[in-house]
């Protein structure tokens, strides 16, 4: 949710490519077996967009390891945003819930970039509101930095020392038709702002 | 177009007629009231999203059911609800429109739901500059109420196209019969609006007498006799015959209404199969609807009350939740017209 768009002139460079991707997620999904001691109780939450396709990778991964299908989700948080008065009013997404809730489960929420963190503070606010998991993690493809709020993941699929003026952008297959990380450099402002 | 003058940081945010929605404004709402209503199924019925803000239920008209609604609507969203009925008010010491907006305004209302007697209440209030807030027609005269026609549009795209496969979908070719008083019928305009902005074919049913002049001009057709439109309808809109404001004898007699204009169980049996029986409420039983339909699991009444809800919580959202209002055509319209 964090990732920004990059402007058309600014190249941006390929940080992580679709085999790197798909390496990270499997190096993920078997952190969370050995955390969780097997993912009898785990409930994947993707955070639309882009972390919903990852958190259904990472469940497709933990059923190859651990044979039982794991339930997975989308949180939308855009309601329990805290800037929500400082932009125009935006399209909800999909909020689903495995069937069975999060009830003392094990709730492993999944984002594309992990940011200021605001993001996820939405996200820990919105899973207040549907039930009471026994714990709650958090796994980014890629961890930028420039935290705003006290805020960690437990699994990262790249630590990207990033400047402000950096941009991170996100594709997967099934929104953007490629894998992709891209690191790009931030529209500067005209001259007249400068 | 802005809402007051010298004020040029603020886009004007109002939902006054039905006919100043897009079909991706109207779409938009619909897909929204989607996701509100999941809200409702959840143990905390509440969302931070409008904390902070203060929206006033201003009722000029008595409304239990449309205030309630809206009352709702903005408390699960976390708004802080004012409701103002105009009885035993300052109104009925004579006070003006303008000065109680002025008294909202002073109040800090972000956002004024209006019920008024007469048609284009709201549309002044909008537009007067009188205050800086979001307008929200609940029912202006016989003019419009669009809530009513959204929440009508959700149910039917719930019903006929399902809540989930309906996603971004309009009522492409659904044909709609809206039947009765027609001509004291806000709730008539408006859906003839919206309906057909969604791409459904409309026919009005009922007597001559309570055929509006003018409506040749309605996208939509009109007909005197149900059992003709019934075989051909998706969704069947009975409206209330309003007693109270028939100041001339409309049609001879109750009865003779209710066999020709009134839905009971023979007539809805030639309805196919699908199609489903609406009402805005309150029903007068016996009269232009049946028990027997009333109560049937064709019947929609209860569902529009509960989708009534979850659309004021997307009208809410949309026009409130940013800096700018997500439904941008239905403020220009609005001001365009001024």
């Amino acid at each position: 949710m964090d990732a920004q768009h990059d402007h058309p002139g600014n190249a941006a460079r390929p940080v992580l490519e679709a085999p790197d991707i798909a390496r990270v997620l499997t190096r993920i999904a078997h952190e969370i077996v050995e955390r969780a001691k097997g993912a009898d109780d785990v409930v994947l939450l993707g955070i639309p967009t882009r972390g919903v396709f990852l958190a259904r990778r990472v469940a497709a991964k933990l059923e190859e390891i651990t044979g039982r299908a794991v339930p997975v989700g989308s949180l939308d948080i855009t309601m329990y945003r805290d800037d929500l008065r400082m932009r125009p009013a935006r399209a909800l997404a999909r909020t689903d819930i495995p069937g069975d809730g999060v009830e003392g489960r094990l709730v492993v929420l999944v984002d594309d970039v992990l940011f200021s963190g605001r993001t996820i503070r939405a996200a820990l606010d919105a899973l207040g509101d549907i039930g009471r998991p026994r714990a709650v993690q958090l796994a980014v493809l890629v961890d930028r930095g420039h935290r705003e709020l006290p805020i960690r993941a437990d699994y990262v699929g790249k630590n990207l020392p990033t400047s402000l003026r950096e941009t991170v952008k996100v594709q997967l297959a099934e929104e953007d038709g490629r894998d992709a990380v891209l690191l790009g450099v931030k529209r500067t402002a005209p001259a007249g702002e400068r | 177009m802005l809402c007051s003058p010298g004020d040029t940081s603020r886009t004007p945010r109002h939902l006054i007629s039905a006919a100043d929605l897009t079909r991706d404004d109207a779409v938009l709402i619909l897909d929204t009231a989607e996701e509100m209503a999941r809200v409702a199924d959840r143990p905390i019925k509440k969302l931070p999203t409008l904390r902070g803000r203060t929206v006033v239920n201003l009722f000029f008209e008595d409304s239990t059911r449309t205030r309630i609604s809206f009352e709702a609507a903005a408390k699960r969203l976390s708004a802080d609800v004012i409701n103002f009925s105009a009885k035993g008010s300052s109104v009925s010491k004579g006070e003006s429109l303008k000065d109680t907006a002025l008294t909202l305004e002073a109040m800090g209302a972000d956002a004024v739901v209006i019920r008024h007697g007469s048609s284009g209440a709201p549309y002044r209030l909008a537009t007067s500059g009188w205050i800086d807030g979001a307008v929200v027609n609940a029912g202006d005269g016989t003019h419009e109420h669009p809530t009513q026609a959204l929440l009508d549009a959700f149910t039917i795209r719930r019903r006929l196209v399902g809540a989930d496969a309906g996603l971004g979908k309009d009522l492409e070719g659904r044909r709609v019969t809206i039947v009765g008083d027609v001509l004291h019928s806000r709730v008539a305009r408006s859906n003839v609006h919206l309906l057909t902005t969604l791409g459904a074919e409309v026919t009005l049913v009922a007597p001559p007498t309570l055929v509006p002049v003018g409506v040749e001009g309605w996208p939509c057709e009109v007909s005197y006799s149900l059992d003709e439109v019934l075989p051909a309808s998706d969704a069947v809109m009975m409206l209330r015959v309003q007693r109270e404001r028939m100041n001339a004898a409309y049609f001879p007699t109750e009865r003779e209404y209710s066999r020709r204009y009134g839905l009971d169980g023979l007539r809805m049996a030639k309805m196919p199969e699908h199609a489903v029986v609406m009402h805005p409420g309150p029903m007068n039983r016996g009269m232009e609807i049946t028990a027997e339909v009333a109560d049937s699991g064709r019947c929609t009444a209860v569902e529009q009350v509960a989708n009534g809800v979850s659309i004021r919580m997307a009208v809410l959202y949309l026009l409130l939740g940013g800096s700018e209002t997500a439904l941008p055509s239905a403020a220009a319209r609005t001001e365009e017209n001024k």
